[in-house]
């Protein structure tokens, strides 16, 4: 039961340190090292890599932005398996990832109770 | 081969009177050149809607304090010469309505603050202007989130980052009077691009338009860096003006004690501000308040100021361009 | 004044990135926030009727709620100047992303403000997930039709 939170934090920290060295040492933006470990993440899911991932590592492997990817992957792949190819494409735009749907909400409650403010 | 273009010479010596000093409250509290201000605000907004707002507040004021200290009003003055960082120069567009004074706005990034003085010394030399007010100003949350990230974004800042400062400093110029630092001459600058794209290492970018323009003006006007008691470039921040010290030293110039610049020492020792100060108010209200008082009191006799300004946009880092850079100096006497 | 020369100097006198400290303090802060996202998981296994699989959305909203706190409230740009990569990485960078851009985009209205911009930082990784997605499974569909792979 402990070993979730001990592999949770390992795996999670490490896809961050896989970040850090693209913007320190790649000198990638954010945007940049972003969109790769995004894709990366799709990639991972089509050979089935992803899942036991979770399982291995719990949020460790759906809180980074990687898990981005593999939900929406493995969305359109189940939308595959039962329609083929056709499924693909029309079921593509079924999905979408609870983390664009949060951040499109909060973002909005967002812009209507804070100010934005200039600190250091 | 000496170059001998962009040399100016101001033989009817104008001065400077006075000058008008705002910053805002960051730099009220934690810049050693908040003591030399002439008002402060406790919200960078001035209490206004937007921050745009704010920042033509800021320049406004400044106008007005430096035009009450002559005991002047803005339908006395000729013509203000101004502009900030914003797209298309909005806050200065708007204070300049505000102000109603007959109205040319320039733009060269963070150089303005000595591009509009060269300007007002050229038109009072000409004998066009009786009184002219000269300046510029920027505003941390309107450029910040207009040239790098909206203001909450967590980004991981490098060690070359600067902070855009909140100020404005605003100078009138009139024709020779006993009594004021006088405009003797200047330098426009050649934009100088040596290929770096580093929009986050600025610094870097501009020590070399700084370092050519200080060049040409000393060999132009037959000067030695013995002659003033004071060389002050604008907002290279702490890294660009280590290489700007590099060129010089290379260039076999005696760097001695005579050099600072504004944006390295704009808020002192706190480390959160990376490598200083940047935005047009920052070289403007550091000179126009410091150093100018410290002229009026006999501490400084000749001065040379070089303001630096890179001259990239956020589009034409994203197109994938470099960073052009110019520099412009002006020389300022107190007998 | 010749540019590469330059450009050598320039790049012996900027300091170079602490990589060992930016990647230590990726990890933890990364680390971390992975492991709050641990205890909320555990949280709606617990309460609801969720499973190990399946928390992981109301899990990711949840983060992004919180993130949303931290972002109002100015301390998501202070967790980043520290942590770096471990902040960005994970979604509750991708949250700050587009509540950052929401919050200050408030004063052009929330039509073309708000609406306009939010997805001005954020945009590049819906697009490149969405469209990765897209082509990793009409790859995997083609081959599986072709009887190359299964499911």
């Amino acid at each position: 039961m402990l070993s979730i939170y001990i592999t949770s934090f390992i795996v999670g920290g490490l896809i961050c340190v896989v970040g850090q060295l693209m913007m320190d040492v790649g000198k990638l933006t954010p945007a940049h090292t972003l969109c790769t470990l995004v894709v990366v993440g799709s990639i991972l899911d089509g050979f089935g890599l992803y899942e036991p991932l979770i399982d291995f590592a719990g949020t460790g492997a759906t809180i980074p932005i990687t898990s981005f990817g593999n939900a929406l992957t493995h969305g359109a792949l189940a939308e595959a398996e039962k329609h083929g190819v056709v499924g693909v494409l029309t079921g593509m735009f079924e999905v979408t990832s609870s983390g664009i749907s949060a951040a499109i909400v909060f973002g909005f409650i967002a812009s209507l109770i804070f100010k934005s403010k200039g600190t250091i | 081969m000496v170059e001998k273009r962009g040399l100016l010479t101001f033989n009817s010596k104008p001065v400077i009177a006075s000058t008008g000093v705002t910053m805002g409250p960051l730099e009220m509290k934690k810049s050693p050149f908040g003591k030399y201000a002439d008002k402060g605000y406790d919200d960078e907004r001035c209490g206004l809607k937007t921050n745009e707002q704010g920042h033509a507040k800021m320049m406004e004021d400044a106008c007005m304090i430096a035009l009450s200290k002559v005991d002047k009003t803005p339908s006395d003055a000729d013509f203000v010469l101004m502009g900030d960082l914003v797209n298309e120069m909005t806050p200065s567009n708007f204070c300049a309505s505000t102000i109603g004074i007959p109205f040319v706005g320039l733009f060269s990034a963070c150089a303005t603050s000595i591009s509009s003085l060269l300007t007002a010394a050229l038109l009072t030399e000409a004998g066009m202007s009786k009184l002219s007010l000269a300046g510029s100003s920027s505003q941390h949350n309107a450029i910040e989130r207009q040239f790098r990230y909206p203001l909450q974004y967590g980004s991981q800042k490098a060690a070359t980052a600067q902070w855009t400062a909140s100020a404005a400093g605003v100078a009138t110029v009139i024709p020779y009077i006993e009594g004021a630092p006088v405009i003797t001459c200047g330098t426009i600058g050649i934009v100088q691009d040596m290929g770096l794209t580093d929009p986050l290492n600025m610094g870097a970018a501009m020590a070399p338009a700084a370092a050519d323009t200080f060049k040409r003006h000393l060999e132009g006007h037959g000067t030695t860096l013995e002659d003033y008691d004071l060389v002050m470039t604008g907002d290279l921040g702490k890294i660009g003006f280590e290489l700007f010290r590099t060129l010089l030293d290379q260039w076999e110039y005696n760097t001695g004690n005579t050099l600072r610049d504004a944006g390295a020492e704009f808020y002192g020792k706190h480390p959160e501000f990376l490598a200083g100060a940047s935005g047009s108010g920052c070289s403007a209200s550091a000179y126009l308040s410091e150093v100018y008082d410290k002229m009026l009191a006999g501490q400084l006799k000749r001065v040379l100021l070089i303001a630096t300004g890179s001259l990239m946009s956020p589009l034409s880092y994203q197109q994938g361009d470099t960073i052009p850079c110019i520099a412009h100096a002006v020389e300022i006497q107190m007998k | 004044m010749n540019e590469k020369k330059y450009q050598q100097l320039e790049q012996q006198i900027t300091p170079k990135p602490p990589y060992v400290k930016n990647c230590l303090t990726a990890f933890l802060t990364g680390g971390a926030i992975c492991l709050v996202g641990q205890f909320v998981a555990l949280f709606y296994i617990t309460f609801f009727d969720f499973t190990e699989r399946t928390a992981s959305n109301p899990t990711v909203a949840t983060m992004i709620f919180l993130a949303m706190l931290l972002t109002g409230f100015g301390y998501y740009k202070k967790i980043a100047q520290f942590g770096g990569a471990g902040s960005a990485v994970p979604i509750t960078g991708f949250g700050n992303a587009v509540i950052s851009s929401a919050i200050e985009h408030k004063s052009e209205g929330y039509v073309l403000g708000v609406g306009g911009n939010m997805f001005k930082l954020a945009g590049s990784v819906i697009l490149f997930g969405v469209f990765s997605a897209f082509v990793v499974a009409l790859i995997k569909a083609i081959l599986v039709g072709l009887g190359v792979v299964s499911w």
